[in-house]
């Protein structure tokens, strides 16, 4: 057990805890925030997507230790009130089927935002590329991602 | 999150003065509809509509939602017949009530049987609402209209909905009523946004996954490693030591680990020796790629599914034979979401709750299990990251009830990805034989199919489109029975028959020298002036896809675009499905499907749309990669890692088109993914020259895997 302290969504929290642990068990075991979902464990699925320092990582395979004294946001501290441009892209366009992948995506999708406010097609491509939405989203998602990179310019 | 039986009846209360009706949401039985002013009399019917004396409508869903959009649809119908703005519709989630008949979701069913009775509950409101409203205005109630959730009159008196509740609530229910035509519909046939989007978008916990109850014990279970294997003995001294593991349990065959962090649940898994033992056999996917060339072959195993005429006949006599096999895996359904259940079983209660398709089953089974009658076991119903089938299964919520039977606490079950892949239920393999009879001029004088699959059941649809159409047909299966668990699998059997049935008659139409729709069309011809025996679906609907779909991705016209042709029928609802390829720099590359859905009056199209797009990419995906390999009884692909699910770059433009006849509406959750893998492989065939006879296509033809 160790002393981990993380900033979550504006947060403080110190926390004794396996060091080990991966940030996502952390996450929606210790301090009930369940809006980051877990898929596969093992950094395939990417339904498990929160922020680091502003940047997309897996939280799944991110031992809590390593993210001791980062800044973290998690879905539920993407926007106060559920008004990111992606999430408002996101239910204009009716996204969701089950809804299970969504979050990881959205994540992911903010990640690339930041980063590339006007992402070409192929960009947008690349960087969802990796979040699988069972339900097979993946049309309408390109689209939203569109749609908000539109919305924030 | 779902509302506890309490709360619900609370929310009943609350609205008690509004005007309450209650009806028959999902059954087969007659509607029913009264005004309900006690708790009590609630209890006798299948769904609330309550208007509340702000107008704010509510309106209760039984039935369980798993991304089909059901949770959307059915209030939208209610609402298009009482005439009221969807801004002020409010959707519940029931949980697992006696008031309800028929609580599950499954087979694209719901949507037929429920139509009438849900335009009626509407209905039925509306005109309660203009009968009190005209007994105060002193008029008569047919000088009276509705819209957007008011009253008026042609004097220009208005009253809200609202307003009226209480008035209308003390009238009796009219026992007859009149529903819109059709063609009126304001509602029905827009772009709905799902219900539960504000909470899906924001992270809040909605599933059962998420699902936390207070003194709750977390648990995972070790299954046996392969099929065909049962628990001998564990050793769990050093795994119970671990800090957070509360307890590790037998329970059955298998191992319960329970704890209070999912992470040191985990890590606790791998340090406990199990011992398995062999109990059945050990059945490896090279065996029954033997057992179905053996069961194909062998007449004496052969149940008859459908005959007519003289096939033997007809194929002594044919000019020209086409024959060919076709072979599918074994699939997981890997929904998003992995399987978990919460129990707490009591001296003589129970509390279930979690993601399920069939809450009622699920309870049997429990009460079974337990001893405790079903009354005094309660069911919440949670959200679900996904069905596709796996969630009709109640396994996983009986597992959950036996480890709080065994443990005296209340546990929620969790599988782990590798738990749930590996954990059965799966779509079973099956291997299809088909021989087609061709006379001089090319027309089909003789058809004959065999099916043989493991745990299968019956794997033909003998009923089903060519049957009809062919004077000589003959349609037999044979079921291998394993140790390998199978289950329902979004559009069962259909799901990769139609792919076999489809690519084959591309080949009988290639081999008779027609063009494969025109081929079709003939042969829906012949079912339209004289059909052949007992036949499932209506050939007019049929050739009205097919002409359509035609049209849309002009067929046969297009320069350097080649084109797959694929239609079927199923769940009620009629697919037509062209895939297109193209050569970029010599690379042949799959760039659009046209999708031509006739489903009836299609109820809410951004709900369709998203059934459309995803049966696509998930036929395509389980078409092009889905594979569960089989070794001495152990599945090998255990996570995503190996069991490879399409993703973003790799899929197709979709162009979705519905036919709009005005017809009731039929399932929509399963009916585009049957005719996808045939639209797929007949346009490979059509740019490569080569036909795929098995899936995963790109384990059939490794070049096809650049092809998307
Ligand atoms: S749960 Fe982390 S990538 Fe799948
Ligand atoms: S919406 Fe169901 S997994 Fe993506």
């Amino acid at each position: 057990m160790a002393i981990v302290k993380l900033k979550i969504n504006g947060k403080a929290y110190e926390s004794d805890v396996d060091p080990e642990m991966p940030l996502l068990w952390y996450l929606r075991e210790e301090i009930e925030l369940v809006g980051t979902k877990y898929g596969c464990g093992i950094a395939q699925c990417g339904a498990c997507t929160v922020h680091m320092n502003g940047t997309a990582v897996r939280s799944c395979v991110l031992p809590v230790s390593s993210a001791d004294g980062a800044e973290i946001t998690t879905i539920e501290g993407l926007s106060e009130k559920g008004d990111h441009p992606l999430q408002k892209a996101w239910d204009e366009l009716d996204v969701p089927q089950c809804g299970y992948c969504q979050a990881g995506q959205i994540m992911t999708a903010a990640s690339l935002l930041k980063d590339n406010p006007k992402p070409s097609l192929e960009d947008i491509e690349l960087a969802m590329g990796n979040n699988i939405c069972r339900c097979g989203t993946y049309h309408r998602i390109r689209e939203a991602v569109k749609l908000a990179a539109e919305k924030m310019n | 999150m779902a509302h506890s039986r309490r709360n619900f009846l609370k929310a009943f209360s609350t609205v008690s003065g509004g005007l309450i009706i209650g009806f028959d949401w999902a059954a087969n039985k007659a509607f029913a509809s009264e005004v309900i002013k006690t708790e009590a009399a609630a209890l006798n019917f299948n769904a609330f509509l309550s208007i509340a004396s702000d107008g704010i409508v509510s309106i209760t869903s039984p039935n369980p939602e798993i991304g089909q959009g059901i949770k959307t649809a059915f209030p939208v119908i209610v609402a298009e017949e009482l005439d009221v703005d969807w801004a002020n519709v409010k959707v519940l989630q029931a949980d697992l009530s006696p008031a309800f008949d028929r609580q599950l979701t499954g087979g694209s069913g719901a949507i037929k049987h429920s139509w009438e009775r849900l335009r009626k509950a509407g209905a039925t409101a509306r005109q309660m609402l203009i009968e009190a409203a005209a007994n105060k205005w002193q008029v008569e109630a047919r000088t009276c209209e509705t819209s957007k959730g008011w009253v008026s009159h042609s004097s220009g008196k208005k009253l809200s909905y609202g307003e009226l509740a209480e008035a209308a609530s003390k009238l009796a229910p009219p026992t007859e009523v009149t529903l819109k035509p059709v063609d009126s519909f304001k509602l029905i046939g827009g772009f709905i946004k799902g219900v539960d989007n504000p909470s899906v978008l924001t992270g809040k916990p909605l599933y059962g996954i998420d699902l936390k109850k207070e003194g709750m014990y977390l648990a995972q279970l070790i299954r046996p490693t392969a099929f065909g294997m049962k628990l001998k003995s564990f050793d769990a001294s050093e795994a119970e030591k671990m800090p957070g593991i509360t307890q590790v349990v037998a329970v059955g065959n298998r191992v319960a680990v329970l704890g209070k962090s999912t992470w040191q649940i985990m890590q606790a898994r791998k340090k406990i020796n199990i011992e398995w033992e062999k109990d059945g056999n050990l059945e490896s996917s090279s065996d029954h790629d033997k057992l179905f060339k053996e069961y194909l072959d062998d007449t004496s195993k052969a149940q008859l599914q459908r005959k007519d005429g003289d096939v033997e006949k007809a194929f002594k006599e044919a000019a020209k034979i086409v024959e060919a096999e076709y072979q599918c895996p074994f699939l997981p359904h890997s929904p998003m979401e992995p399987m978990n259940f919460y129990a707490d079983v009591r001296a003589d209660s129970v509390v279930l709750a979690g993601p399920t398709q069939t809450p009622g089953r699920a309870r049997a089974s429990v009460s079974k299990l337990t001893g405790i009658p079903e009354d005094k076991i309660t069911v919440e119903l949670t959200k679900m990251g996904g069905g596709f089938g796996r969630r009709l299964d109640d396994g996983y919520a009986i597992e959950a009830a036996e480890i709080s039977k065994a443990t005296g606490k209340p546990v929620k079950l969790i599988w782990t990805r590798e738990d749930d892949m590996t954990g059965g239920y799966y779509r079973p393999a099956v291997r299809y034989r088909f021989k087609a009879a061709l006379d001089k001029a090319g027309n089909i004088t003789g058809y004959y199919s065999k099916g043989v699959g493991i745990n299968t059941g019956n794997p033909m649809r003998q009923d089903n489109f060519p049957a009809g159409a062919i004077e000589n047909l003959l349609i037999e299966s044979y079921d291998h029975k394993s140790t390998i668990t199978t289950g329902p699998w979004r559009a069962p059997i259909t799901n990769f028959l139609a792919y076999a049935e489809q690519s084959f008659l591309d080949e009988v139409a290639k081999t008779a020298g027609k063009d494969p729709i025109k081929m079709r069309l003939e042969l829906i011809d012949k079912v339209v002036k004289n059909p052949v025996g007992k036949i499932t679906y209506e050939p007019e609907r049929f050739r009205v896809v097919m002409q359509t779909a035609a049209d849309k991705a002009g067929w046969g016209k297009k320069k350097g675009v080649y084109q797959g042709f694929s239609v079927y029928f199923s769940h009620n609802s009629y697919v037509a499905q062209i895939a297109e390829m193209e050569k970029k720099k010599g690379q042949p590359v799959l760039t659009k499907v046209y999708a031509v859905t006739d489903c009836g009056i299609v109820i809410n199209q951004s709900g369709a749309q998203n059934q459309i797009y995803g049966a696509i990419t998930d036929g395509l995906s389980h078409a092009m990669y889905g594979k569960l390999t089989f070794k001495n009884g152990e599945p090998l692909e255990k996570n995503y890692d190996t069991y490879r699910v399409i993703k973003m770059p790799e899929v197709p433009q979709v162009e979705a088109h519905f036919i709009d006849n005005g017809i009731d509406p039929t399932g929509l959750g399963e009916p585009a993914l049957p005719p996808l893998g045939g639209a797929v492989a007949n346009a490979i065939a059509a740019t490569t020259g080569k036909r795929l006879y098995s899936q995963p296509f790109n384990m059939a033809d490794d070049k096809v895997e650049s092809y998307l």
